[in-house]
């Protein structure tokens, strides 16, 4: 019998511990085929966050460091430039990247750092139970913003991939989803593209993955695609905020 | 060793760090120490290694986290208010085993505090300075070529112990002159790494840098195994250097810059007939504990001098166990005691152990 599906051999066969209905899972597995694909395994590292990401050292056949919280493009930076041949990447969730870690991601895709940054945006804290993050929806209630986001308090959510288009350096910026089984083979799309920008051409590249988080959300799981749907793909909108002239 | 070459002990700090093979340098300005960036920034192109500067000193720290993950020897400096923003890196660095060198060339606080010199980073720099239970190897280097040695050293038993290791000097040692010699190191074969994230390609286990451990059992294993280390460590790499101490009846204590002005006042002390001596800690951690402890077996009285206000006292008094008196005198903010304030405090403890 002709086997037609499998694990990629970047993930690990291990059980995660990611909640039911999480895009994570699907999101390791699109980073894991894309390292398959371009056969970079063996110089591979990859750099975990803090929050559920921490625990991605596990979860990837790969040479793996973790980062304290918004620390990952530092950590990035210092592998990189020790080990120039190798390939990077950060795992970074919306509370460590648009939130304590601004100015790590802003300096790094400045620099133009070689290093590939999968971004997971899911509008909230997820691993310390639920807490309002800064890409949080206006009026959306988090247990640190009972009565919902509100936005004369405490402004709107950031839009990462926007504003780190501004930049000069960065060579590839894009916003996926993956509510969809269509949006998931974008996305896979744009993830092995922002590892050939790093293979390639040496440049610096962020995908920002919209994603669920039933529990947190207090949704079911397809409920919650649907609410990522309906309220976070109208105001973070999907597609290519910045892409090489020579790889367009 | 090389010729004599006169050279600033901020830039000789720097050269030294490149004779010991230090491969990537991640900086951020700060007054007293900028002149290692600066020197760093010119001279590490020529030999093809890296030179960064980072957005803040944060990220300097996380930097030196990640490329020492990867098994580069690596090395960060800043002075006093920036060393408090790497404490977290420090912390992370120290949990996750991994070795580096980083330069507080200190200056006065609390807060922003001066910039001039100061030694009120003692707690800091040997009592932990992040969260959890960890040691860094601090050194304290009282002349620009003990600069040179200590930072030479530094890179190495940063490497044999997986451990940052910390060089405490001031602004005064970092922008003083004084003729100064390199080692030649062209045949020292650096260890190997083999723990380094370097890329898995399947010929030995997974390499992992992290510092997270959720199960309490394993993080208590984590912390025992460090225990053990530091024990080590304490056992085998306590330095120091005495000055006239066989006959004196008064030893002054003092490190680093402090420590050349008690020299100056001991002479003048011995001078006039009174028997002064001086104990130099060159580790501040370990500290030299048990040599100190043994000075103090013969009756006689020691007097602490510090540009803090009683920090490296508190190791004192613990390694000599109340067994003699302990005086302590100090000039803080920047300012720097002179030979002659010195000396007068040592003719009033002598004075006053007579007149007891």
């Amino acid at each position: 019998m002709k086997l037609v599906f499998d694990r990629p051999r970047a993930l690990a066969d291990v059980q995660t511990h990611y909640c039911p209905g999480c895009t994570h899972g699907i999101i390791h597995r699109l980073v894991a085929e894309a390292i398959d694909e371009l056969e970079v395994a063996d110089r591979t590292i990859g750099v975990a966050s803090v929050g559920c990401s921490a625990l991605n050292t596990k979860y990837f056949n790969l040479d793996y460091q973790e980062a304290a919280h918004g620390r990952a493009p530092a950590v990035a930076t210092g592998i990189k430039r020790a080990l120039p041949d190798s390939v990077v990447y950060t795992y970074q969730g919306d509370g460590d990247l648009a939130s304590i870690g601004t100015a790590e991601i802003v300096h790094a895709a400045n620099r133009g750092e070689a290093i590939t940054v999968i971004y997971v945006n899911n509008a909230i804290y997820g691993m310390t139970g639920g807490q309002m993050a800064p890409t949080t929806m206006p009026g959306q209630k988090t247990s640190t913003s009972p009565y919902g986001r509100d936005v004369e308090l405490v402004g709107y959510p950031i839009r990462m991939a926007e504003l780190l288009s501004t930049l000069v350096a960065p060579q590839y910026i894009v916003r996926v989803a993956v509510n969809s089984p269509a949006n998931i083979r974008k996305a896979k799309r744009a993830i092995k593209k922002a590892f050939e920008i790093q293979v390639n051409n040496n440049g610096f590249a962020l995908v920002e993955v919209l994603s669920t988080c039933p529990t947190n959300w207090g949704l079911s799981p397809e409920k919650a695609l649907e609410w990522l749907e309906e309220n976070m793909i109208p105001y973070y909108p999907l597609g290519e905020y910045k892409v090489p002239e020579e790889v367009e | 060793m090389s010729e004599k070459l006169l050279m600033k002990g901020n830039e000789a700090l720097a050269e030294a760090a490149l004779k010991a093979g230090c491969q990537l340098y991640f900086a951020y300005p700060i007054t007293p120490q900028s002149e290692i960036p600066e020197y760093l920034a010119r001279r590490m192109p020529e030999l093809g290694r890296v030179f960064l500067q980072a957005e803040s000193e944060i990220s300097a720290i996380n930097m030196v986290f990640g490329a020492a993950g990867a098994g580069a020897r690596v090395m960060t400096s800043s002075s006093s208010p920036g060393i408090s923003l790497k404490q977290e890196g420090i912390s992370y660095i120290a949990g996750a085993e991994l070795p580096c060198v980083i330069v507080n060339m200190s200056r006065g606080g609390p807060g922003l505090g001066g910039i001039q010199p100061a030694q009120s980073d003692y707690f800091q720099a040997t009592k932990g300075g992040g969260h959890g239970d960890y040691r860094l190897i601090v050194l304290a280097p009282s002349s620009v070529q003990e600069i040179v040695d200590l930072t030479i050293l530094a890179f190495d038993l940063a490497d044999k112990y997986r451990n940052p290791v910390m060089i405490m000097g001031d602004g005064l040692l970092g922008q003083m002159m004084e003729p100064v010699s390199f080692p030649d190191r062209s045949d020292v074969e650096l260890p190997e790494k083999p723990w380094a994230t370097t890329g898995y390609k399947g010929d030995r286990p997974r390499n992992v840098i992290k510092s997270l451990e959720l199960l309490p059992e394993r993080l208590e294993a984590h912390n025992l195994k460090l225990q053990e280390k530091y024990a080590d460590i304490a056992a085998t790499q306590k330095r120091s250097e005495e000055y006239l101490t066989d006959d004196a009846e008064i030893i002054l204590v003092a490190y680093g810059t402090v420590a050349r002005i008690c020299r100056s006042a001991i002479d003048m002390a011995r001078k006039k007939g009174i028997k002064a001596g001086l104990f130099r800690p060159i580790t501040l951690w370990p500290f030299p504990d048990k040599t100190l402890a043994s000075l103090a077996d013969k009756e006689r009285v020691f007097l602490t001098v510090e540009m803090s206000c009683g920090q490296m006292v508190e190791d004192v008094k613990l390694a000599i166990e109340c067994r003699r008196p302990v005086y302590f005198f100090s000039r803080v903010g920047g300012i720097v005691p002179s030979p002659e304030e010195v000396l007068a405090e040592i003719e009033k403890r002598v004075a006053g152990r007579c007149n007891a």
